[in-house]
């Protein structure tokens, strides 16, 4: 055969594409390895757990088998005082660990020997679970966040952290992240305040090791609402939350934020059947004029969907 | 139905047969994509307007449309255009009817799975990837795989000498979204994590703009310009240096997209300078397809897919003068993240891309079903409704993007922004409505074609006859 003029483009073509991933997927590549991850890196990863989206631990995306947050304000062993309060992230027997703990190379190469060395991260076992917590360390006279693993150095089992902790002093952050993802939230709403103005507003940028080991980072690209990287900073008000949650215009009136009234269930925190065709009703009256004051909003259910995505919005967003 | 083919002799497929079934696929999904776009834009302008179930969350159907427009529509109407174009540019039949019918049912099917998981809220977490990985692996080895194949195998029995440059793109075309694909979906499957996470998401959302929707795009111009007016290409060398321009230049700024995250500043850089470099391909080809139209611009008026083909040949002035600036520094800044990206995506994608395929669509359909056009007064509807409905969509976003992006140089309370952007999300909603009922009418108007439209001889063009309606 004469010329083939597509056997030399075939070639060309592959040369080119080869190049430009090269340069754009090669080179990027050994800036992000080298980045060191920060405490807020770590703490994204110990509260998300291995993976937030569809995943072996959780197909149907509803946040199965996460790692729990809790703040501790005693020993779990000794039953001692820590003050000021904790925080510490409880994987219970069989959830997956976090990519940080899993692959020590997520969190840089100086953090990932502090958590290996110091805070003894390889002899965590998910089979048995384990109790991480952040902790802070020196390296050459500069100071490092890194992962210690409770369980070896104290001997905290995820059963008696959960009881010391209650109720009430645990955040189910990881599957607040999870409603996060699967809600929507980020294309409205973004977690990542620009390097300008932003600043003024919405807080600091997050920095290079903020990334390390999260999964999906969902940050968002099309910003139609207030970006919520450090919300809680601003607005720490639970109850705020709540009836911002269950419809926006209880407490911002030109919100075009949609109603997440679903994300209460079918019952709420005391058993009963929630009446939303009811509340609907006296809304109506109350948006007319008939009714003073709007309903009450329900009490939501402890394993409800709202109540994570609070918890993650008040535990991680800061 | 073309669904008994399935299984039948390759031989025994009429010519064409998966072409008209990934044409009608198209259209049906762009229904149903422009449908979502529409119920989502109400949304935004009114949002009390149904509530209190997930599957009417705008969260949860805000990607389903994007998905649907994507990988239904767009994407649906390039395989259907390849499937008639290559095997006509290369003078002989297309490789494997059987292996495109399969494709199109394939495609389908895997993509309804994909998009109902999704609106169910089961999802990567990762814009344009948000399918999930078992989907993923149905797309490559369904979807993307079979077409390249057959578009390949086409181009390699040519019985023509040379490539035509619109071969040139279909051909490298499908072979660079398989890889973009696969790079894109690794995250996903290989547990990559952080910012090389987001930054291959993001590697993927670039490149299957800019080395699939538009490229794409812009060759089917290169058939459907000269097929129609009957004058050759302007310059076959020129649309060379639109192909490699784009190969060598457009599949490296993937990280303008990123300009606010904590990328590496040199990355944004280079990014930055390529993204500029795309005027060089754009300029190529608009001047190529305009002097292609020398002395036939009666036809803009006269005749409807020229008509869909230049607007978007012309649409894809302000797309690449806009795109390529305003991924530079000194714009990105005060613009990154506002609507007026979002009205700069739906004229890439709404704009010049789904014009172009219009017309390509309409054309291929009436020459494959040898049926002329049924109505021309349904056609005229539904270009003034999608155009105008477009420039509505277009022209109020950017406005609400400025109004956005001033707010958030000057601090404003965000609520105040809403405030002042509600307007727009009116009009948006409005425009999008527009689009939408343009679809169906052409959605009627084609199904009408192939049942009663007046039959073209041997021998001719459908666009040669005159309209009986």
């Amino acid at each position: 055969m004469a010329f083939q003029q597509h056997k030399l483009g075939a070639a060309a073509i592959g040369g080119m594409l080869g190049l430009s991933m090269c340069i754009t997927l090669m080179f990027p590549s050994f800036d992000f390895r080298s980045a060191e991850s920060t405490w807020v890196g770590l703490d994204k990863n110990l509260s998300n757990g291995r993976v937030i989206g569809f995943s072996y631990e959780d197909p149907l995306v509803i946040g199965a088998n996460k790692p729990i947050t809790v703040i501790l304000d005693k020993d779990p062993k000794t039953g001692e005082k820590i003050d000021p309060p904790m925080r510490a992230y409880v994987y219970k027997p069989g959830v997956p660990f976090a990519p940080a703990v899993r692959h020590p190379a997520n969190t840089g190469p100086t953090v990932s020997q502090l958590s290996l060395n110091v805070g003894r991260m390889a002899e965590a076992s998910e089979a048995e679970g384990a109790v991480f917590a952040i902790n802070r360390g020196e390296v050459n006279g500069k100071d490092w966040d890194y992962i210690e693993n409770l369980t070896a150095l104290k001997g905290w089992t995820p059963a008696d952290t959960l009881r010391a902790a209650t109720d009430e002093n645990t955040r189910y952050v990881g599957k607040g992240k999870t409603v996060y993802i699967t809600e929507g939230c980020w294309w409205c709403h973004t977690l990542l305040p620009e390097q300008t103005q932003d600043w003024q507003i919405f807080g600091a940028p997050p920095m290079l090791g903020d990334f390390n080991g999260e999964m999906p980072t969902a940050f968002g690209s099309d910003r139609k609402a207030p970006d919520i990287l450090h919300v809680a900073s601003r607005n720490s008000s639970r109850e705020w939350m709540d009836m911002h949650f269950f419809n926006p215009r209880l407490v911002q009136p030109n919100s075009i934020m949609p109603r997440f009234d679903y994300l209460w269930g079918e019952t709420d925190a005391h058993g009963n059947k929630i009446d939303f065709d009811k509340w609907r009703t006296e809304y109506k009256e109350y948006r007319a004029g008939i009714r003073i004051y709007p309903p009450e909003i329900p009490e939501y259910a402890g394993d409800s969907e709202v109540r994570a995505l609070v918890d993650w919005i008040l535990t991680s967003l800061k | 139905m073309l669904i008994k083919y399935l299984f039948a002799k390759n031989e025994d497929i009429p010519a064409g047969s998966s072409s008209v079934f990934f044409g009608f696929s198209a259209i049906f999904w762009f229904v149903v994509g422009t449908g979502l776009g529409s119920f989502n834009a109400a949304k935004l302008a009114f949002p009390d307007w149904v509530t209190g179930s997930e599957m009417f969350a705008f969260g949860h159907m805000r990607q389903v449309h994007v998905l649907a427009v994507i990988l239904g529509w767009i994407s649906m109407a390039f395989a259907m255009t390849m499937m008639y174009m290559t095997p006509a540019l290369g003078n002989t039949k297309l490789w494997s009817e059987k292996l495109g019918l399969w494709n199109a049912f394939l495609w389908n099917v895997g993509l309804s799975i994909g998009l109902f998981l999704l609106w169910m809220g089961i999802t990567s977490g990762r814009e344009y990837s948000d399918l999930i990985w078992p989907v993923d692996i149905v797309i490559f080895f369904a979807v993307l795989l079979p077409l390249g194949v057959n578009v390949w195998m086409t181009i390699a029995h040519r019985r023509t000498q040379g490539i035509y440059i619109t071969n040139w793109f279909f051909g490298t075309c499908t072979f660079m979204i398989m890889v973009v694909f696969a790079v894109g979906q690794s995250p996903e499957l290989f547990n990559l994590t952080g910012l090389t996470e987001a930054y291959m998401t993001f590697w993927f959302a670039h490149n299957v703009l800019g080395l699939w929707i538009t490229p794409v795009a812009a060759a089917i111009a290169y058939y459907t310009i000269p097929k129609l007016t009957g004058n050759p290409l302007y310059s076959h060398r020129i649309g060379h240096l639109h192909f490699w321009s784009i190969i060598a230049f457009y599949s490296t700024p993937a990280s303008h997209h990123l300009m606010s995250a904590p990328l590496p500043e040199w990355l944004k850089s280079f990014a930055s300078v390529e993204g500029v470099l795309i005027l060089i391909p754009a300029v190529a080809f608009v001047a190529n397809i305009l002097l292609t139209m020398k002395g036939k611009w009666s036809m803009f008026v006269e005749n409807i897919e020229t008509k869909f083909s230049i607007t978007g040949v012309l649409l894809a002035i302000p797309l690449n003068m806009q795109g390529g600036f305003q991924q530079t520094r000194a714009i990105n800044w005060y613009i990154h993240g506002t609507g007026w990206i979002v009205a700069h995506a739906h004229l890439a994608l709404l704009g010049m891309s789904t014009f172009l395929e219009i017309a390509a669509v309409y054309f291929g359909l009436q020459q494959i079903l040898r049926r002329k056009l049924y109505s021309l007064a349904l056609a005229n509807f539904h270009y003034w409704f999608v155009l105008i409905g477009f420039c509505i969509y277009w022209i109020s976003m950017t406005i609400a993007g400025l109004i956005q992006g001033a707010g958030k140089i000057y601090e404003v309370p965000y609520i105040d922004v809403v405030v002042a952007e509600h307007p727009y999300m009116i009009a948006r909603w409005v425009g999008g409505t527009m689009v939408f009922t343009g679809n169906l009418v052409w959605l009627y108007n084609m199904y009408m074609t192939a049942r009663e439209g007046t039959v073209v001889p041997a021998g001719r063009y459908a666009h040669e006859m005159a309209y009986e309606r």
